[in-house]
Order: C-alpha cells, then sequence, then structure tokens
C-alpha cells in the first residue's frame, strides 16, 4: 500500500492539492482569458478521465470520444441558441440560411431540464448500444478502434451536412447566457470554471471508486485476459459495456461544459483529429492511473496553446513525436516514472497486471 | 475499503462549488448593461502600438491565408517605414487561426485580452468570421475582415473590405443577364457562404425571369465531381455560377474539360478563384472562364503597380497578387487612415470617424461606408487568360456603394428577414 496512486493517504492529500490549486490559486493568479482557457482544459480533462477507464483499465482503444463529447456539446449548444432566441423564436444562425424554423428535434431543447437530462443520458444511452453490439460479438482490439473512429468521422460529417439544424462546418456560437446568465460578465465566466473544475473532481472521485471496487478489478481483468473471465463465470460484455458508458457520460459532461465556456462548437471540435488529440493526452500521462488521464490531457492541451503561439505549424509534429516517443519508450506514460509505483508491490491484483500495464497495445486485441 | 476519504472530499467539493454558486453570481441576459465589457488594455503610452494578424498559417487554409499574412506584413512593413501611425510604430503579434473556427475565437480573444493589440487583421472563410464576431462584440474591439463574404451581416466591431454580395455576385448576374444567358446552374461547396450566396442568387432569378436548371452542393474538400458535371450537362444550362472552394475547383474544371464543356458553350462563372488558385487549377482546364471580383493583378493603374513591384520584390518574382491580399493590404492603410482621422487609438472615436475614409487603393479608390462597415468597392469581371492571369472584361465602373442586407434591391425583400 506504497503506491502513491494507492494510498488512501496520498489519493486524500492528491485531491486536497488539487481542490486548492483549481479553486483557490489558479483563479488568483490567472487572468480571465488563462482562466477561461483551463476551464477548457478541464473539460478535455473530463473525456480524459473516462478515456483512462475505458482504454487504460478496460483496454478499450476508444478512437471516438468526440461522438460522446460533440452531443453533449450540440446539445447544450442547442438549448443555449434557443434561449439566446427566447420562447417560440428561431435562432439567428439558422434564419440566414433557411425559412422553414426550427427542427421539430430541437424544439425539447428549449426547456434546460431536458437539456441537462439529455446531455447526461444521450451519450450513455448510446455508448450502452455500441457497448452491446459490439462487445457481445467479441469485437475489441484494434478492430474496436477502427469501429470508434470511423463513428468519430461519420458524426462530423453529419454535423457538416446538416447546416441548417447544426451550423454546418462552422457550428454553433455567439450564445449570449447560461441559463439566463450573461456570459459577457466576467464573474458568470469564472463561476462557469468553477463549475467545470468540481465536475473535473467528482468524476476524478467516481474514476477512482470505481478502479478500486470489485467492479474495477474485474475490469482489469477483462483487460489482461478476456476468456479467463468469461470461463470465471463473469460476462465480459457488461463489465466492458458499464466502463464504456460511464466514459461516454464523462466525455457528453465535458463537451456540455466546453460549450459556454470556450463560446463555440463547431464539427473540427468532435471529428477524429481531436478524438485523438484526447487520447494522446491520456497516453502521455499515463493512461492505466488515475491523475495520469487529467494531468497529461491538461498539459498536452496548454502545451497545444503556447507552442501554436511560438511556432504555429510546429504543433501537429511535436504531438506526433511526443506520441510517438510514449508509445516507443514509456508506454505506461509519464506516470510510470514515477518511482515508487515501479517498486511498490502490487497490492490485491496478481503480479502479471502490472507487468500488462507497461505493453503498448491492448492485452485484449493480442489474443486469438 | 476506501472510500471514507473520498466521500469527505466529495462532501468537500460539493459543498465548496455549492458555496461559490451562491456567493458570486453575476450579472443575469436581461439585466441592464448586461456585463460590461472588459476595460480596453491597449497601451498607446509607448513610441510603438500593438496590431494583431490572425491567419491560418496551417490546416487547409494555409495554401490562402499565408498569401494574405504576407500582403499585411508588408503593409505594415510600409507604414512603419514611412513613420508609423500618428507617429508610432506598429508592432505585429501574429497568431494561427489553424483553418479552425473555435482556434479563430480562443486566438482572437487572446490578441484583445492578452496581448492588448488595437486592432486584428485577418480571417477568411466565414465559419471564421462568425466565430470571431462574438468574440470582437462582447470584448468591444476591432477586427478588419479582407475577403468577399455573402453579406447579410453587419457589426459595427467588424470592418469588411473584401466584397459584399451586391459589389460581387449580384455584378455577377447582372453580367451574365447582359450577355443573354437564360438559365443557371449553381455549384457550391456545402457550407455557409455558397447556400447563402444561392439563396440569393435563387431571388435574383426569380425577379429577373432566370430559370434555375439545378443545384448542387459537395462537401468541402471533396474531389469527385464526375456526376455532378454530367447533372450540369445535361441540364443544358446557359451558364454555371460556381461558388466551389478550394481544392474542389481543380476536380470539377478537369471533369468540366474531360465531358468536353467550354466557356463558349456553357461558361462557368466563379466567385472563389482568383490568381492564386489558377495556377493550382491549371490554366489549361481554366482559360477564357470569367471570374468576379474587385482586384485583379492585370489592374493598369499607378497605385496597382507599386503594390505588385513590391509584393514580388519582397516575397519572389513568381508570387501573384490577388483579391484577397489587396483587400487585406488596403485594410491596414484604411484603419492608418480611420486612426489619423480620429486622432486617437480608441475603438469608439475610430467607429465614430471610420465613414468617409478613403484610400487609393490598388483596386482604385475605397471608401469606408460609416453605416455598416463595409467599403465602396468597383465590381469586375474577369477572364482567365492563357498566362493564368486575369483580365478586366467588365467593370461596374464606379465604386458601388456597399448594401450587405439588399436592401436598396426589392427582389431581394423576403432575404434579410
Amino acid at each position: 500500500m506504497t503506491s502513491i496512486f494507492r494510498s488512501r493517504y496520498a489519493v486524500g492529500i492528491g485531491f486536497l492539492v488539487a481542490a486548492v490549486l483549481l479553486f483557490a490559486v489558479a483563479p488568483a493568479v490567472l487572468t480571465t482569458f488563462r482562466l477561461g482557457l483551463l476551464g477548457k482544459y478541464l473539460c478535455y480533462a473530463m473525456v480524459a478521465v473516462g478515456i483512462g477507464l475505458a482504454w487504460g483499465r478496460g483496454g478499450m482503444l476508444t478512437l471516438g470520444q468526440g461522438v460522446f463529447f460533440g452531443i453533449g456539446a450540440y446539445l447544450m449548444a442547442m438549448h443555449l441558441k434557443l434561449a439566446d432566441a427566447g420562447p417560440g423564436a428561431v435562432p439567428d444562425f439558422m434564419a440566414l440560411i433557411s425559412s422553414e424554423g426550427v427542427p421539430w428535434w430541437w424544439e425539447p431543447f428549449r426547456s434546460g431540464t431536458v437539456t441537462i437530462i439529455a446531455i447526461l443520458v444521450l451519450p450513455t444511452l448510446l455508448a450502452v448500444l455500441l457497448g452491446q453490439a459490439t462487445f457481445r460479438r467479441k469485437v475489441r482490439g484494434a478492430y474496436f478502434a477502427i469501429l470508434s473512429q470511423a463513428l468519430a468521422a461519420a458524426f462530423a460529417i453529419l454535423l457538416i451536412g446538416n447546416p441548417v439544424a447544426t451550423g454546418g462546418s462552422t457550428g454553433l456560437n455567439n450564445f449570449k447566457g447560461f441559463f439566463g446568465f450573461s456570459l459577457r460578465d466576467p464573474a458568470n465566466r469564472q463561476m462557469l470554471y468553477f463549475i467545470a473544475a468540481a465536475a473535473l473532481l467528482v468524476m476524478v472521485l467516481v474514476a477512482r471508486q470505481l478502479m478500486v471496487s470489485r467492479f474495477g478489478e474485474l475490469l482489469v481483468a477483462c483487460r489482461d485476459g478476456e476468456e479467463r473471465v468469461r470461463f470465471l463465470g463473469y460476462d465480459p460484455a457488461t463489465v466492458k459495456t458499464v466502463a464504456f458508458a460511464v466514459a461516454a457520460m464523462m466525455a457528453g459532461v465535458g463537451g456540455a461544459l466546453f460549450v459556454p465556456i470556450v463560446g463555440i462548437i463547431s464539427p473540427n471540435d468532435v471529428g477524429v483529429v481531436p478524438s485523438i488529440g484526447l487520447l494522446i493526452g491520456v497516453a502521455i500521462g499515463g493512461r492505466t492511473t488515475l491523475a495520469g488521464p487529467v494531468l497529461g490531457a491538461i498539459a498536452v492541451a496548454w502545451a497545444e496553446t503556447s507552442l501554436s503561439e511560438q511556432f504555429p505549424s510546429g504543433w501537429t509534429y511535436v504531438q506526433g513525436l511526443m506520441f510517438m516517443l510514449v508509445v516507443a519508450f514509456l508506454p505506461g506514460g509519464l506516470a510510470s516514472l514515477v518511482k515508487w509505483r515501479r517498486t511498490a508491490k502490487a497490492d490485491p491484483p496478481p503480479p502479471p497486471a502490472a507487468e500488462k500495464d507497461l505493453t503498448p497495445e491492448p492485452a485484449g486485441g493480442a489474443q486469438a | 475499503m476506501i472510500p471514507t476519504r473520498a466521500r469527505r472530499s466529495l462532501l468537500t467539493a460539493a459543498l465548496l462549488s455549492v458555496g461559490l454558486v451562491l456567493t458570486a453570481c453575476g450579472s443575469r441576459v436581461d439585466d441592464a448593461g448586461g456585463g460590461a465589457a472588459a476595460e480596453s488594455c491597449v497601451d498607446t503610452s509607448g513610441d510603438s502600438v500593438k496590431i494583431g494578424f490572425l491567419n491560418s498559417r496551417s490546416g487547409t487554409m494555409a495554401i490562402s491565408e499565408n498569401t494574405v499574412f504576407d500582403s499585411l506584413q508588408m503593409a505594415a512593413d510600409q507604414i512603419n517605414a514611412t513613420g508609423g501611425v500618428l507617429g508610432k510604430q506598429l508592432t505585429v503579434v501574429a497568431e494561427d487561426g489553424a483553418s479552425e473556427p473555435t482556434v479563430f475565437a480562443e486566438k482572437a480573444t487572446k490578441l484583445i485580452q492578452s496581448d492588448c493589440v488595437a486592432a486584428v487583421f485577418g480571417g477568411w472563410t466565414s465559419s471564421s468570421r462568425k466565430a470571431m464576431l462574438p468574440v470582437f462584440e462582447s470584448n468591444d474591439a476591432l477586427l478588419f475582415y479582407p475577403v468577399q463574404y455573402e453579406g447579410l451581416e453587419s457589426s459595427k466591431n467588424i470592418f469588411y473590405t473584401g466584397a459584399t454580395t451586391n459589389q460581387q455576385i449580384v455584378p455577377a448576374l447582372d453580367y451574365l443577364k447582359e450577355q443573354g444567358v437564360t438559365s443557371l446552374f449553381l455549384v457550391g461547396s456545402d457550407y455557409v457562404f455558397p447556400q447563402t450566396a444561392n439563396k440569393i442568387i435563387k431571388a435574383y432569378a426569380a425577379a429577373n425571369g432566370i430559370e434555375i436548371k439545378g443545384e448542387e452542393y459537395a462537401p468541402l474538400g471533396h474531389t469527385d465531381f464526375s456526376t455532378i458535371v454530367a447533372k450540369v450537362r445535361d441540364a443544358g444550362a446557359g451558364a454555371v455560377f460556381n461558388t466551389l472552394n478550394g481544392d474542389s475547383n481543380v476536380a470539377f474544371f478537369k471533369e468540366y474539360k474531360n465531358l468536353g464543356l467550354t466557356p463558349a458553350t456553357m461558361p462557368v462563372l466563379s466567385v472563389s478563384i482568383a490568381e492564386e488558385e489558377v495556377g493550382g487549377i491549371g490554366v489549361d482546364n481554366i482559360v477564357g472562364q470569367p471570374v468576379a471580383w474587385n482586384y485583379y493583378q492585370t489592374i493598369d493603374s499607378p497605385e496597382n503597380k507599386k503594390f505588385v513591384e513590391e509584393f514580388k520584390t519582397t516575397y519572389g518574382a513568381t508570387k501573384v497578387t490577388s483579391d484577397p491580399m489587396e483587400a487585406a493590404y488596403t485594410s491596414l492603410y484604411l484603419w492608418k487612415g480611420m486612426v489619423e482621422k480620429a486622432n486617437s487609438f480608441a475603438v469608439p472615436d475610430i467607429q465614430a470617424a471610420a465613414g468617409g475614409v478613403t484610400f487609393d487603393a490598388p483596386e482604385g479608390k475605397v471608401t469606408v461606408n460609416g453605416d455598416n462597415h463595409h467599403i465602396a468597392k468597383t465590381a469586375l469581371i474577369g477572364k482567365i487568360g492563357p498566362d493564368g492571369l486575369i483580365y478586366t472584361d467588365w467593370s461596374s465602373g464606379a465604386p458601388i456603394e456597399p448594401d450587405p442586407y439588399l436592401k436598396t434591391y426589392p427582389w431581394a425583400g423576403s432575404l434579410s428577414g
């Protein structure tokens, strides 16, 4: 129990430090603009927590979290556009290219309550359906990765192809209010940041809870030896579906908070490239750990902003290089550099699990 | 076994956030003033002033937007070499929009709030402009946007130095009508500019007895045009109105030539193909086709000769100059004119002084309209020559007053809503 990620005290202290940094230090030292950027990184980090659970713990290499992120984001954006337009009115961008009024499937999202429920339920439901359809048929490894990536590509094309309903390649932006609060007021913007920070902390706690529970052990077992789990009488498909659904819900909430914080959502933010970008943060941070995905996602997003300010077109290369270096030389991510973890005696789970942590590809895919 | 501590932290976090929510509520949407915009932080005390260039230096639009960046840079260097603006040297802060609307919005915020620039120049796609518009309005800052666009927009925080529809698309339709065209086929990329442009074209056609034989959209970046071009051929329209953007034009014109269609039998009038793009499409595939803009490299005026010469000296003899580059170059000089007229770098002073500011641009004399922040420009229909340059075939003669909402056109009554 000496591992920093497993020790109760370390987790408690780490959590407290994170809370102090997010709630006290960051607002004090950062300008409104930088705080807004940090809020955006936190939204990515929420997606990363889910990826850590699904990929790091469950071995499901999901290249399509942008879909769930996007559903959450577009639901929120639709509500904000409708709320700005006022009761019964048509949002500005729609009136510009069409005279047919609001599509019927937009109407329910005039209600804030319906929107929030939908943000929590729709991505989760989609993940459950997908999970049942794929994991039951034992689709895994590279096949699952390709499937999820194709889904992200299709989602972006769908959004671009329906400009009247989704704003097309421009996406949705120009939001004036957030549940009645003006988005131009710096006090409200800071509040949004706090909401994102609180949501992230809650998600990290949920992820930790799942990781150390019996469910978490079963999930790791599914990753490392799915057939054995089946022979022991468990249903790996259900276990994986639950983890995938939780990851989807986290991505959906991240997307929903991204919209008022960043002020725009477009297909560029939800397609294949951003989906893989999210994954890179998780891989660099250390996908099997609790804090790795969060810190990795924040660090990569921060590096992207500051590097692209210095070297406009260099960022893509840096990102690719980092990913290759980490996969080739540091498969456990930066978290594996933390010494305690290496030397620590693995607790309850058997030693093979710890070794498998270091393999670059999810073990599930390698088995015949 | 774990959770006690975790639960306690969870509780702390929950209480903390609830507490914050209760104590720090800002203004509501309907409050008067609704949370005033942040105070401008532009520093004009020294002997230099910062301006921002925001162009896509990476991504799909980089090839076009780099040329705009180059001509903006040239304008800034020229202004600095001749004494700056109000005696202050310009310091350029350049940011990359990465061809993504979200990045444009973020970088615009950075330029305004972190770098405290006096004005921002850039943007190309309508998506990037629409993404930046709320940023400039909520921060009460200034954007100079240099590309022709679909109109139906006017913000007091944006100066549009490219053509609006009544300075490009409407004259192009007048030209086609004069040529005796009675039916049109519309081909465009699937995004806001072609869609809105086609809406306007259809309203014009309905009022002028022009038949629309078909309307086809291809996704941006689409390169298989065999189906669409076959439909164009079979429809037998008098002309094609082309609002395709980017790579798609290469495939479209190759296919068009393949099927034996020529400018003589069925001309394709394009509104997004300038000197820069002709090389990529291949002169052979597009020679003789008409295009609509407000500037060509071949314009014969002392201002343009100087502009083209300097550009070639700075960036290489093989470089061409195009309409958006010229509009960007002009935008920096117009801003200079506004600042000097207002004798101030402050946004409200510039907005008040903007009306009537003129500049002898390479395209001819342009004048800022103080009401809608567009500029009066002369419309030119050109034909692509065998050397890849564009030669003026028809001109509106005098600058056309900008009318982004087409209010002075009776047939456009239903468009602006």
